[in-house]
Formats: C-alpha cells, structure tokens, sequence
C-alpha cells in the first residue's frame, strides 16, 4: 500500500504547490491593483483621515467638512445643497464622486503629484494636512440668481437649465439644473441611507441627477437661425441681404409655417428683419439655398458634433458634455434629404443642442467670432493656501471672423431690442440673443430656449448666457427663458464682471 | 488492574537506543510558544500603542496546555512523531492570537477597554482549545492501540452518516448558515457534525477495505486497458458517491461533499492499488458536480446555490455579482485584503481585517494574509504541509494495513479540507463553507482537528515504536484482546 500512499502524498504537494502559486498570484501580482480597488474599503478609511479640500466659490466655501466621530473622521457637507449639486456633484464613500468631486478628486483628496511635496511634510511632521483647494469660477449671486429664477420660473416648468459664461474667458459664472438634489443625503455616513437616496434619485423620472446644462441635448429650435445666419454671412450675405419668406414653404413633403401670420408674411425680408421676427420660411428656404454642407458646416465650427468637450481645468478633466448633433438630413441613399434640411435650418427634425453649446454660440458672438473653452477650475491652493494653479484662458476655436461676429451681433441685438427676445432686456446694458421654441413630441408642449449676452457701459461682453426649459405651457415658451436669461446676466455683470 | 503494571499505569515500554525524540517536541513546542507570544506583543504594539504587562499571559496558558499534552504523549506514546504537536501548537496560537487582535480592535473601535484574556472570541477559542486537548489527550489515554478502533468500526460508520445527514434533514432555521446547511443550532450553541464524521468515516472505511481489498482489487474485467471492478463490487463507491451528491445539493455545500469523495476514493485507492478506482472516482464526481451545474443553470432549486457559488467563483469582480445578497462581496473583501497584504503584509495588529465578513471564521486566512503577508502566509502552509506529510509518513511507516489506511485517510483529508478552503478563500476553486483547521474560531473544528491529530500520534507511535522489531503491535501495552491481525478477528466470512 505504500506506493499509492507516497501518490497521495504527492497529489498533497500538487494541491499545496497550487495554493502557493495562486497565493502569489493575489498577494504580489494583483496587490497593486487590489490594493486600490474601489471596493477596497481600506482606501476609503485612509482618504477620510484627513480633510478633503474645500470647494470654493467666491470666497464661500460650497463643498467643506465636518468633523465626525465615526469610524470616518470628516463629513462632507455642501452647504448650498441643490444650487450647486449639478457643478460640484458629490462624493459618496466608498463609491466614485461625480461632478468637481470627481474631475479634481485627486487634488482635493491630496493625492495629486501636484501635493507631493505636501505629503512629504506629512511624513515628517506626523500631520494630516488635508487635500489641495479648488476655486471654482461660479459668481454667486449670478448661481442663486439663477438657481431662483429657474426654480420660481412664471410657468410652472418642472424641468430646465441655466448656464452662464464669461464670453472674454470661457470662465462658468453659473450652471444649475431643474430638478436637483441635495448631495449631503448621498454622502451620509450611513451608507445604506446614502444608497436608499440614490436608487430613490435614480429611479425619479424627473432624472434630478442629471446635468442637463451639460449632459442632455434637446431640440434647439430657432436658436440655430444663429447658425444659419452665421453660415449665410460666411458665404457673401450681409444683414441687409433680402431673403425668400412668405407664409409657407413647402419642400420634399415638408411643410414650414411661421409661428404666427403676422411673421414675415411678404415674399422677401432682409436677413436682420429674418432674425429679429424669427421667419421659419425665410430661414427654412436659406438653409435649403446654402445646402446641407454649409449650414452644417457652420453648426460644427461652433462646436457641434465635438464629443470631447468638458468643463473644468483648462487641464484637462471636468464635466463631460454631451455632444451637439445636427442629425444627417440624408435620404435612404444618403444624398440631401431638402425637406429635412429645412426643418434642421429651424433647428428641428435631428437637430439636438446642450445648454452650455447654446451659451457658447452666444459667447463666440459676443467675444468676436473667438470661441474660450469653457471651464469651472479658476485656481487651486494648497492645504497652506498656496496658488498650485490658475486657470490661464484658452481659445477653444474661432468659428467665424470679426466681420461676421460683428454682424451676427447686431442682429441679435435687434432681437432683443426689437423682436421676440424683449424680455431680456437690462436697463443700462446692451444685449442680444435669440429666442427659441422647439416642438418635441406629439402634443407635448415646446421647450423654450434663449441664448443671449450682455455688453457693459465701456462696451465689454461680460456674460453669455443659455436657459433652457423643458415642456413650457402656456404659449410663447421663449419668453421666460428670455427673461430668466436677462436676470442672470444682470446679475453676473453686477458682480464685479467689470 | 493491579497498579504495580507498568502497562495499567500508562507506563509505556522503553526500549533503550531507541529514540523518542519527545525532548526534540518540548524544545520545538517552547519555540512555537516563544513565537505566538511575540505575535501577541506585536499585536498590542500597533493595535493599543504600547505592550501591557499582560501580553505573555495567553501564550504562557496555551504553553501549560501544550505541555500537558506533551506529558501525556510523553507516557502514552513516546515515539510518536515529534514535530507535529509543535506545528499544530503553532498554528493553534496564532489561531488564538488573531482572534485576541480581534477583539482588541473591536473593543478599541467601539472606544471600550481592552478586553480581558479571557474575553471575546480570543478568550472562548482559548477555553475550546483546552477542551480540546482534553479530549485528544483522553484518546491517547483510552485508544492505547489504533486496531482497537476497528473493532467499533461498524458502529463508527453508522454515527459517520448520521452526523453526515443530520444538517441536512434538518430544517433550514436551526442548520442553515450562509446558505450552507452544516450546523446544528440551538441558541447561541452551534456544532458542525461533519467535522467529527471525518474522523469516524476514515475509520470505517478503513476497516471496510482491509478486509475487502482483495476482492476490490483482484476481481477485475480489462476494459479498454483499465481494470475495472465488478458491478456488485461497486455497490459501496456508488453509494459512497449518492451520499457525497446527496450533500452537495441538501447541504448545499460542494467542499463537505469533495471531502468525504475525496476521503474514500484516497483510502480505496490506498487499499487496492487500483489507479482505475481513481479514475472512476474523480469522473463520478466531476461528472456529478458538472451535471448540478448545468441542472443549476437550468431547472433551479436544489441546485441553483451551487450554480451561483460557480458563477461568482468565475467573476467575482463583476458588479451584479458583487452587489447580489450572497454574492461575491466576502470573496472580493477576502482578496483585497490578501492584495492589501503584499509581501509582507501589514504587519500584525497594524491591518484592517474586520473589512471581511466573517473573518473569525471561514476567512480567518485572508483576515491573517493582510497582515502577515505572503511570507507569512507560506510560513503557515509550510506548517500545514507538515503535519500532513509527517501524517502520511506515519502512514508509510506503521505495519498493518489498518493503521496504514487510517493514518493515510486522515491526513490526506486534512490536506484536501486545508486546499478546499484556502483555495476557495484565494479563488483557485469555487469557495465553499469549511473551517481552516486549527485557525478558524469554533469548537467543532477544533475538537475534531485534535482528536485527529491524536489519532495520527497514536500511529505513529506505533510506526516509530520498537514494534518494528517483534513484527507484531501487542508491545504497545493496548488491553490484551487487541487483535492482532483484523482478519481473525472477526466473525464475518468474505467471500470473493
């Protein structure tokens, strides 16, 4: 029997050699990568023994801590709950942060190369200085303004954006979304309350976790006459350029009217009036004149179809933004479909839009035909407060050239002064926009839209800005998009904006 | 019995120029203990701050336990294999010791003192580990002659299954835990009976194939080059195997069920020499396991725990695994906090082991990996690996064929349960409810490991022993029936 025994006794070795192997496998091939894994609960004990850095938006901290005496030593607290969610997001334990939270992790935990040499001291002096700070470019009052004019919105909208951008800088001076949430329930200690918040915000149809001023596209409407307009005056038009209109235009089984009668009824209307009245047929006929190539040329070159874009440190990282898409406007077999082509010229059929893309548009404008990245990060300090990093503007792209620019800017100009944008109108300022209604589903109502900037006395641009709600009862849906977007930038230009 | 006997007072026969080598045990054994005390100060260092006065307490009291048993062995089984004590004594105190570091971290988290000695889990596999000795002791002490056991073979076969079986007939309430039913219950008490059917089961299998090998490994027919035995011989393989099934799907519970397999296809092998039995075997068993989970995957029920222990041993990090009630969230906290480890691990006392669920129990490895590291962690499979090959030494060495396959059985088992867990622990094979010997908290599993070791000293003792010389066991003292050769001892008539 002593020859199967000895067998036996080597099937041990066998079983014995397998167990070390595969221990060396998990404890020094994969120990880096377990080491660090998300689910790795050692991690998230050892990032919440020291402060993680506070958020700030002009001088007041938005995203700080408390001391705790739970296993986890510093709370998180956002102080301006839902105002501020959508741009700081927030950072749960033990989970990934979304937002600021999340594109500045590294540097607010104090992990980042940037902290080396605070780590160091660490080291020596046995502390837990904590992680780096983050200024964000959000102006406060223009972020209340915002937050409460969408909130207590005339119509009783439920669902909408508002974003605001410093058309010199591409520094954000406001960003909200309705509905929102209030982050401190998702970062609780209490992690199964934390996820109770989350499944009950996830599941929310009224989506409150959405960005929707950077992470949803809608329809934009007449808005993207803007585009058209831009297109048309790259190729010879100018704002006096008599245009096609009339009370309907009928191409390839597509029927355009206008809003109302009284809009551009007579055949011919110059480009300007076009704008100023927001002529479906005049604008319906351009588009399908240009052609598909160059009117979706122009929307590309102010930044549709970018799927790359985010917003925060010039850097690089931030919120990703959804990408702007004009749609194909091809037949089955590819070629220009026109009767779809002039729906899109009036920035329907596959026509989608962001907030922040909107608020670009307007900003290129107003800034000369330049186009500033957008950014949220203007500067991050040390745990001792010293500046690491300041945010240095940088040109995104330049769409159109300052003869252009200049023109597009007196149109929409006009539209404020004298056609369907009114309502935006500031006392001692000078604005211009462009109002847009945009039909979604069967019998649903439209979204409204307006984008729009504002120049100082000394004749600076000193906001751009987009207001996008969602399903406006009651008829002209434009209109109070028009007059929340004026209240915003009233109040980023009453904040020091120069 | 008259006292004066030196075989009545336990006295056991010395034969000068023979080596016992129990001083070699002692010396190793105040080793062993200088170790696990000097766990227990590191532990206190990094875990209150400083060292107590009190830290060498816990390890001076597994000394004097120790010591005990060394005494005993010393009068009962002088021969006996002097490093597997030391080895098992070992393990047993970092055993004790990880439990202490517990609940001192508990304590200190919940801002309490820190504990007493003979507090917490610590204190309580303390006292079991007392207990334990006791009963191995009283095994060395009554069972003077492992042919003895032979006699009750039958009678040990029958409580085997029993205790086997008893998990599984009873309602989920008082024997399911973690979805595996091995536990009897009652209040705060729980025992695991098919820790104590090993030992039982291994002994009558033993005795059932000594005395059926012939037949098993002669009467064959050649099928395609390999022998195969004959139907009716077969009767017991296959019952063997419904019965290991049986447990697979009622207990829910693919490591009890490998074990016991395993057990008997090793012993039956051992006995007949017959490399087809193996083949048999292992494709009864892979083939039943493959087919539960397929009928897992399939039909459900019964079977359907054991497709998803499968499905979250193959992708343990996958997000609907993790996050699903029984999933994989103790598996993946287990070798995180290996991964955590590295090398040489955080150091003990300095870790995080409360990370992983039941880390006093069933993953008690992963919870001790994380701070002693790999080093660590091979130094206690090195341990592991020799008690097993100093059993199967034993094995090697004793004379009859009993002691052979009893020695044999036991300490492939323990090896087999040993690869069960901590395979199941880092991943290699689908993880399964065992304890690890000797480690894990519990009494069942500590009593039982013991009384398995006793009986692997007993034989090697007798495979040390100068029985070698007179070719016979009756040398050994045992009560005077003692049989010398099994055959003729019994009653019954094998036909072949």
């Amino acid at each position: 029997m002593n020859a199967p025994l000895r067998r036996a006794g080597v099937v041990i070795l066998v079983l014995f050699a397998l167990l070390f192997a595969n221990l060396n496998w998990v404890q020094a091939y994969k120990a880096d990568d377990y080491r660090t894994n998300d689910y790795n609960r050692r991690v998230v004990v050892a990032q919440y023994e020291r402060p993680r850095g506070i958020i700030e938006a002009g001088g007041t901290g938005v995203a700080t801590n408390k001391v705790t005496d739970d296993a986890l030593k510093y709370l998180r607290v956002y102080p301006r709950k839902e105002v501020y969610a959508p741009v700081l997001g927030y950072r749960p334990v033990g989970l990934a942060a979304t937002g600021i939270e999340n594109a500045e992790n590294d540097f607010l935990s104090g992990e980042s190369d940037k902290l080396f040499a605070d780590r160091v001291k660490d080291m020596f002096t046995g502390n837990n200085t904590g992680g780096g700070n983050v200024l964000l470019t959000i102006n406060t009052k223009a972020q209340e303004k915002a937050w409460k004019e969408l909130v207590d919105n005339e119509r009783g909208v439920d669902k909408g954006a508002a974003i605001a951008i410093d058309p010199r800088t591409g520094a954000v001076q406001a960003m909200v979304s309705m509905p929102s949430f209030d982050p401190n329930t998702l970062v609780t200690h209490d992690e199964k309350a934390a996820s109770a918040a989350y499944s009950k915000l996830n599941k929310d149809p009224d989506q409150p976790l959405l960005n929707r001023a950077t992470a949803e596209t809608k329809p934009p409407g007449s808005v993207f006459k803007v585009i058209v307009s831009a297109a048309a005056l790259q190729n010879g038009y100018t704002t006096e350029t008599e245009i096609e209109a009339g009370r309907e235009y009928r191409e390839s089984g597509a029927v355009i009217n206008n809003s109302e009668d009284e809009v551009c009824p007579g055949s011919q209307i110059d480009l300007k009036d076009a704008l100023t009245t927001s002529c479906n047929t005049g604008y319906a006929r351009l588009g399908v004149k240009l052609g598909r190539d160059k009117v979706f040329g122009a929307a590309k070159a102010f930044g549709f179809e970018d799927d790359q874009l985010t917003v925060g440190n010039l850097e690089g990282g931030g919120l990703p933004v959804a990408m702007s898409d004009t749609g194909k406007a091809a037949n089955p077999d590819g070629g220009v479909d026109k009767g779809a082509l002039a729906q899109s010229s009036l920035g329907q059929r596959d026509v989608r839009m962001t907030p922040l893309q909107g608020a670009l548009i307007a900003a290129t404008v107003a800034n000369g035909g330049k186009q500033m990245r957008p950014y949220l990060v203007q500067k991050l300090t040390s745990p001792d407060l010293r500046t690491i990093y300041t945010a240095d503007p940088k040109t995104l792209r330049t769409p159109i050239n300052g003869q252009v620019a200049g023109d597009l800017k007196d149109m929409m100009v006009s539209v404020v002064e004298n056609g369907t944008g009114k309502r935006a109108r500031i006392d001692g300022m000078e604005v211009g926009g462009k109002t847009g209604t945009a039909q979604n589903a069967e019998g649903a109502d439209p979204h409204g839209w307006f984008i729009g900037f504002a120049y100082n006395d000394k004749g600076d641009p000193v906001s751009a800005v987009c207001v996008m709600l969602e399903n406006v009862p009651g008829g002209h849906a434009s209109a109070e998009a028009a007059r929340i977007a004026g209240l915003i930038m009233k109040a980023a230009a009453g904040q020091g904006g120069d | 019995m008259p006292a004066s006997s030196p075989a009545s007072t336990g006295e056991m026969a010395r034969i000068p120029g023979m080596k016992t080598q129990r001083n070699a045990e002692l010396g190793l054994l105040a080793f062993a203990m200088v170790l696990v005390a000097a766990y227990g100060a590191t532990v206190e260092a990094s875990r209150i701050g400083e060292i107590t006065p009190t830290f060498w307490v816990p390890a001076a009291l597994l000394s004097i336990l120790f010591l005990g048993l060394h005494v005993v062995v010393r009068f009962t089984a002088p021969y006996a294999d002097p490093v597997i004590i030391p080895a098992v004594a070992l393990i047993n105190g970092l055993g004790v010791g990880f439990l202490r570091r517990l609940d001192i971290g508990d304590a200190l988290s919940e801002k309490l003192p820190v504990p007493g000695i003979f507090a917490g889990i610590g204190g309580r596999q303390l006292a079991w580990t007392l207990i334990s000795l006791i009963l191995a002791a009283i095994l060395l002490l009554v069972v003077r002659d492992h042919k003895i056991v032979s006699r009750y073979a039958y009678t040990l076969g029958l409580t085997g299954i029993v205790l086997v079986m008893i998990p599984a007939v009873l309602p989920g309430s008082i024997s399911e835990v973690n979805g595996a039913k091995l536990w009897i219950r009652i209040g705060s008490f729980s025992i695991q009976p098919g820790e104590f059917a090993k030992i039982a089961l291994v002994s009558f299998f033993a005795y059932y194939l000594v005395r059926k090998r012939e037949v098993l490994s002669l009467a064959s027919r050649r099928v395609l080059g390999i022998d195969l035995p004959r139907g009716r011989d077969l009767g017991p393989v296959v019952t063997v195997w419904l019965l290991s099934l049986l447990v697979l799907v009622f207990e829910k519970d693919l490591g009890t069920a490998l074990l016991y397999f395993g057990l008997f296809i090793v012993t039956l092998y051992v006995a007949t020499e017959r490399a087809s039995w193996l083949i048999i075997g292992l494709l009864l068993f892979f083939g039943g396991v493959y087919v539960a989970y397929l009928l897992g995957a399939s039909v459900g029920g019964p079977f359907a725990n054991f497709y998803d222990r499968a499905e979250v041993w193959l992708n343990p990090f996958d997000n609907a695994n993790y996050e699903r009630l029984g999933g994989s969230y103790q598996l993946v906290q287990g070798l995180l906090s290996l991964g955590t480890g590295g090398l040489f691990g955080t150091g003990p006392g300095a870790g995080s082991p409360r990370f992983v669920p039941e880390v006093q129990n069933d993953f008690i490895f992963a919870g001790m990996g994380e701070e002693i590291g790999l080093f660590g962690l091979s130094a206690l499979l090195v341990l592991y690996l020799l008690i097993v090959e100093r059993g199967l030494r034993s094995a090697l060495a004793v004379r009859d064929s009993f002691g052979k396959l009893v020695a044999g059985g036991l300490s492939f088992t323990l090896g087999l349960q040993i690869f069960v867990i901590l395979g199941g622990i880092t991943g290699l094979i689908p993880l399964t409810g065992q304890t690890t010997p000797f480690l894990s908290s519990g009494g069942s599993s500590l009593m039982a490991n013991w009384l398995l070791i006793a009986m692997l000293l007993r034989i090697s003792n007798a495979a040390r022993g100068p029985a070698a010389s007179g070719g016979g066991s009756d040398r050994s003292g045992g009560p005077k029936k003692a049989p010398t050769q099994l055959h003729g001892a019994m009653t019954e008539v094998i036909k072949p």
